[in-house]
Formats: structure tokens, C-alpha cells, sequence
């Protein structure tokens, strides 16, 4: 349906640039190449070391093979099933203290306070990654897997606490009114306008945080934390590669059919 | 002795918007009043404000006797089972079952508990069913809301503010998202249910002629203020002018029945009015 009355002008149509002054973006061109090229002259690299590598790391992934499952069979069971419980406990305990603080920090619930101090709590466990959290309370309760649960809890919360809250931030506001011209009180009314509204999306979050906390165990395990990263940290002490890869495929094993599950759970609630 | 009474009602948004002037409307028990008026001129404001989901400015509200303006939340969330309210697309919770939105209108009078666990007095049940069956959904109870078509959430929004064992029905924009012959059945529901039990009601409706057909009494909303007041005889291409703006409403009236409450009337024309309205 071209019009014969279009010039050749506005025939060739192109999208707006991002910026729009050519000036500007030939400057800027010019900063990140020069800043990249800096960046690379500044990278000290032993080409030498590089290579000296190459047949090191051959000698290192040749001690993975055979995967050795039977020598150490009992303590791999032990960790992993030390890390699932770890997982299951943590996931369950995050995900329950973060639905009050979840509709704390959810602005259309919350009064701004309230509102406040949820969030501050969300950001507080957000700010460090779960690492320094479980190196943390490894100093404060000592080696094992109760600082394990007590990190994934925490970290739990962060994450569950903020997603559902923007959730609750998220529902449709006309459904509420409705609830609230009946008369029902406050708790009613989060149980009838807001629970309805938010349940898929908190079933979803708590699955994929269980899927998430079974990943974190394996590495929190490192720092002392209990697990099967404690398992994986002490056949790496001992050298016993070949128990270390049996471990790592069982780990790999299970985080993949962990969030093959969680995946196909997830779907189903849309 | 009047059901509904605004006194000098006045609401200012903190935007600065003035959505209602000094209104002043008497409204006595078992009237069904059409509050009409274009997009913005404060017909939502104005029925929120009765039941306080939107905070007056000034000014006061009375229903029977009793001031809901000066009520503290306790005292509001015990009146406002006193007043149904119906609205604009629904707003039913779409993931509960018809059921339960049917219910959730006795949530002012059930204890927490027994609303968590959906344990409701057997005669809120029995009320249920029975307004089911007026409302023409026999069946449906297990439904899911957001199954249902439009004409059928209305009825379930119907449902729920009669179980309320209302003295007032607010309704707002009931019809805005049906399609003709839906929305002058629902208009019809709405009407004999009100006349079945003797309730009051504000409707609010930008369909004028349904306003018509179906209202004992139009009151014309205009920038906040009433602008007409009366049968809905008397609303005139001139009143129509003064409360929408110029238009040629002549044009626009020959598309509808001139008759005011002739059901078996309107009823014979649905057939073949149904493409000259929206």
C-alpha cells in the first residue's frame, strides 16, 4: 500500500538511536575502546605459565578418572544425605518467615514503617553472597551443618521475601477493593484478596529456592558448613580426585533432575 | 426518613484534582437512582466515598441514621457489610471458585478462622445456593471465576453484595464491559432484585439509555457537581447538553426505545438493537 506520494526520503525509514547526538555516540565509541585496550595492556600474562599449565591441568583431570564411587561410597551418602536435609529444612524455614516480611514489605499492604524495616531486613540478606554468610556463622556456631541451615535460611529469606513482595505489589488492586467493601477484616482480607492472587508465583519461588539451596549446600560445604561440599572439600584435601569426580557427577546429577523438576512444576502453575 | 444522605460532600485528590463539589443528595429508602455523567465527573468518587473506600475531604455521609463518616475502622468495616457493592469488570478474586467469592461477602460477619478454613455457618451456605439459583448459576458453585463469561461474573458479583443482607447496593459502571443484551439483563437482575427486597441503590451508568430504562430517578454528575436532578422523562437533548456537552443526542435517541421502565418492550427490541449501542 505504498503511497506515491512517499519521497525516497521518508521511504528509508531506520530505527532512532539509543543516543541520539552522533557526536556523543563516537565519543563514547571511542572511551570504551580505549578504556578495553588499557584493560588488556595492564593484564600481566606469564605466557609461559600458560603453558606450563596446559599439561598440568591434564595430569589433575587424568587423576578424575576412573570416578571412584565405592572407596568413600558411605561418606559420599552421608554428605549428600546431610545436604538434602540441609536443603529441605532451610528452604522450608526461609520460606516461612519470609511470607510475614513478604507482606510487610509489599507497599499497597504494608503501612510505610512496617514497609521499611521489611525491606531493610530483605536487603540486608541480599547484600552478601551465601559464602561470606556461611563463613560467618561457621565462626559463630562452629563447623557442621547447622550453620549450613542457618545460611541457607537466611539467604532464603532475601530472595523469597522480595520476590513475593513484589508479587503482592503486582496483584490486581480491584480485587481488593471488592474484599474490603464486604466488611472483612485485615487478615480476611489478605487471606481472600491477597493469598489467591500470589499463591502460584509463591509456590513457584519456594521450588526454585529448594533447587537453588540444594546448589548453595554443595559450595557452602567448603567454608565448613556441612554437606556433601564438606565431602567434596575433604577428598580434595586428601587428593582422592577420582572420589572428588564421583562426587561432582553426583552433584552434577542431581541439580540437573533438581531443576528439571522444578522447571516442569513451575510450568504447570502458569 | 431518607436511607442514603450526602451532606455537602466534597473530595480533592492529592493530585489537586477536585473529583466531587459541595454534593448534597437525598436518596429515600427503595429508590434506585442512576448517577449519570461522563468519564471523570466523579461518579466512582462518589460511591466510594459512601462505603470509604475513598477518604472524603469534607463533608458528611449518613446511612439511616448513622454518620460513616465519623467512624473509626472498627465501626466502617461492621457498616460496610450493610452496603453491597457491585463493580465495574467484576473484580471478583478470579482464582477462587464462585463459591467462595459468593461467600467472601459474609466475611464481615464470620470470625478469621472459620473464613481460612472456608467453614461458614450452614445458613450463609444455604443463602448461597439459593442467591445462586436467583442469579440463574445453579451448578456453577465449584467454578473457578475466571471460567466464567462476563454476564456470568456479574451475576456472581451480584450474589456476593446480596449475601451481605445489604440495606444499600452501590453499584458502579455494572455494564461497562458486557455486550448489549448482557448488560440490559444484568441491568434487569440488578433492578428486580432491588424491588424483591426493597433496597436502595446508586448505580452508576454511562449508558444513558439504559439509565432510562431502568432508574426510578437520574441524577447528573457534571465535573464533580449535580447538574440534574430528576425522572428520567426529563432528561432532555438540552439536560444531556448541560451534562455531556454538546452532542446530537436526537441522532443518538432514535437508536433507542423512548419508553422508560417497558421491559416486555425492550425485551422485544433486543433482537434487533443490539449493533446501534456501544
Amino acid at each position: 500500500m505504498a503511497s506515491p506520494a512517499l519521497s525516497q526520503e521518508t521511504a528509508r525509514w531506520r530505527p532512532p538511536p539509543l543516543i541520539k547526538s552522533r557526536r556523543v555516540r563516537c565519543f563514547l565509541a571511542l572511551i570504551v575502546g580505549l578504556y578495553v585496550a588499557a584493560a588488556f595492556g595492564t593484564l600481566d600474562i606469564n605466557w609461559a605459565r600458560v603453558a606450563d599449565g596446559g599439561p598440568r591441568a591434564l595430569r589433575f583431570f587424568s587423576g578424575f578418572f576412573p570416578p571412584d564411587f565405592a572407596a568413600r561410597w558411605t561418606a559420599i551418602v552421608d554428605g549428600l544425605l546431610e545436604s538434602l536435609w540441609m536443603t529441605i529444612v532451610a528452604t522450608a524455614l526461609g520460606v516461612l518467615i519470609s511470607i510475614p516480611i513478604a507482606v510487610g514489605g509489599a507497599r499497597n499492604v504494608a503501612p510505610l514503617p512496617v514497609y521499611f524495616f521489611c525491606r531493610s531486613i530483605m536487603a540486608a540478606s541480599r547484600t552478601f553472597h551465601e559464602v561470606l554468610i556461611a563463613i560467618f556463622f561457621v565462626k559463630l556456631f562452629g563447623f557442621g551443618p547447622f550453620a549450613g541451615v542457618i545460611t541457607l535460611t537466611f539467604a532464603t529469606l532475601g530472595f523469597y521475601a522480595k520476590l513475593l513482595a513484589e508479587d503482592i505489589e503486582a496483584i490486581d488492586p480491584a480485587q481488593a477493593e471488592a474484599i474490603k467493601a464486604t466488611g472483612a477484616g485485615w487478615l480476611q482480607w489478605l487471606d481472600f484478596a491477597i493469598r489467591p492472587q500470589v499463591r502460584p508465583r509463591a509456590i513457584g519461588l519456594a521450588v526454585y529456592r529448594l533447587d537453588i539451596n540444594f546448589r548453595e549446600s554443595a559450595v557452602i560445604g567448603i567454608v565448613g558448613a556441612g554437606g556433601i561440599g564438606a565431602t567434596l572439600n575433604t577428598a580434595f584435601d586428601r587428593y582422592e580426585f577420582d572420589t572428588a569426580a564421583a562426587i561432582l557427577l553426583i552433584i552434577i546429577g542431581i541439580v540437573m533432575a533438581a531443576e528439571y523438576a522444578s522447571g516442569v512444576i513451575r510450568h504447570r502453575l502458569q | 426518613m431518607p436511607s442514603l444522605f450526602l451532606e455537602n460532600l466534597t473530595k480533592r485528590y492529592p493530585t489537586g484534582d477536585l473529583a466531587l463539589d459541595s454534593v448534597w443528595l437525598e436518596v429515600p429508602e427503595g429508590q434506585v437512582v442512576a448517577l449519570i455523567g461522563p468519564s471523570g465527573a466523579g461518579k466512582s468518587t462518589l460511591i466510594r466515598c459512601v462505603n470509604r473506600l475513598v477518604e472524603p475531604t469534607s463533608g458528611r455521609v449518613l446511612l439511616a441514621d448513622e454518620e460513616i463518616t465519623a467512624l473509626r475502622p472498627r465501626r466502617l468495616r461492621r457498616i460496610r457489610r450493610r452496603m453491597g457493592m457491585i463493580f465495574q469488570e467484576y473484580a471478583l478474586v478470579e482464582r477462587l471458585t464462585v463459591m467462595e467469592n459468593v461467600l467472601s461477602g459474609r466475611l464481615g460477619y464470620v470470625g478469621f478462622w472459620s473464613s481460612w478454613f472456608r467453614r461458614f455457618p450452614r445458613d450463609d451456605i444455604a443463602t448461597a445456593f439459593s442467591l445462586l439459583e436467583r442469579v440463574g448459576l445453579t451448578g456453577m458453585e465449584d467454578k473457578r471465576a475466571d471460567a466464567l463469561s462476563g454476564g456470568q461474573r456479574q451475576r456472581v458479583g451480584i450474589a456476593r453484595a446480596l449475601i451481605q443482607d445489604p440495606d444499600l447496593l452501590l453499584v458502579d459502571e455494572p455494564t461497562a464491559s458486557l455486550d448489549p443484551k448482557t448488560s440490559r439483563q444484568i441491568m434487569r437482575l440488578i433492578t428486580e432484585l432491588c424491588s424483591e427486597r426493597a433496597l436502595t441503590a446508586v448505580v452508576n451508568i454511562h449508558d444513558v439509555p439504559l439509565a432510562r430504562m431502568f432508574a426510578q430517578r437520574v441524577v447528573g454528575l457534571q465535573a464533580g457537581k449535580i447538574v440534574y436532578d430528576g425522572l428520567p422523562d426529563g432528561l432532555t437533548p438540552d439536560v444531556l447538553t448541560q451534562i455531556y456537552g454538546e452532542e446530537d443526542w436526537l441522532a443518538a435517541d432514535r437508536e433507542y426505545a423512548p419508553t422508560g421502565n417497558n421491559l416486555v418492550k425492550s425485551e422485544l427490541q433486543d433482537q434487533g438493537r443490539l449493533a446501534g449501542e456501544g
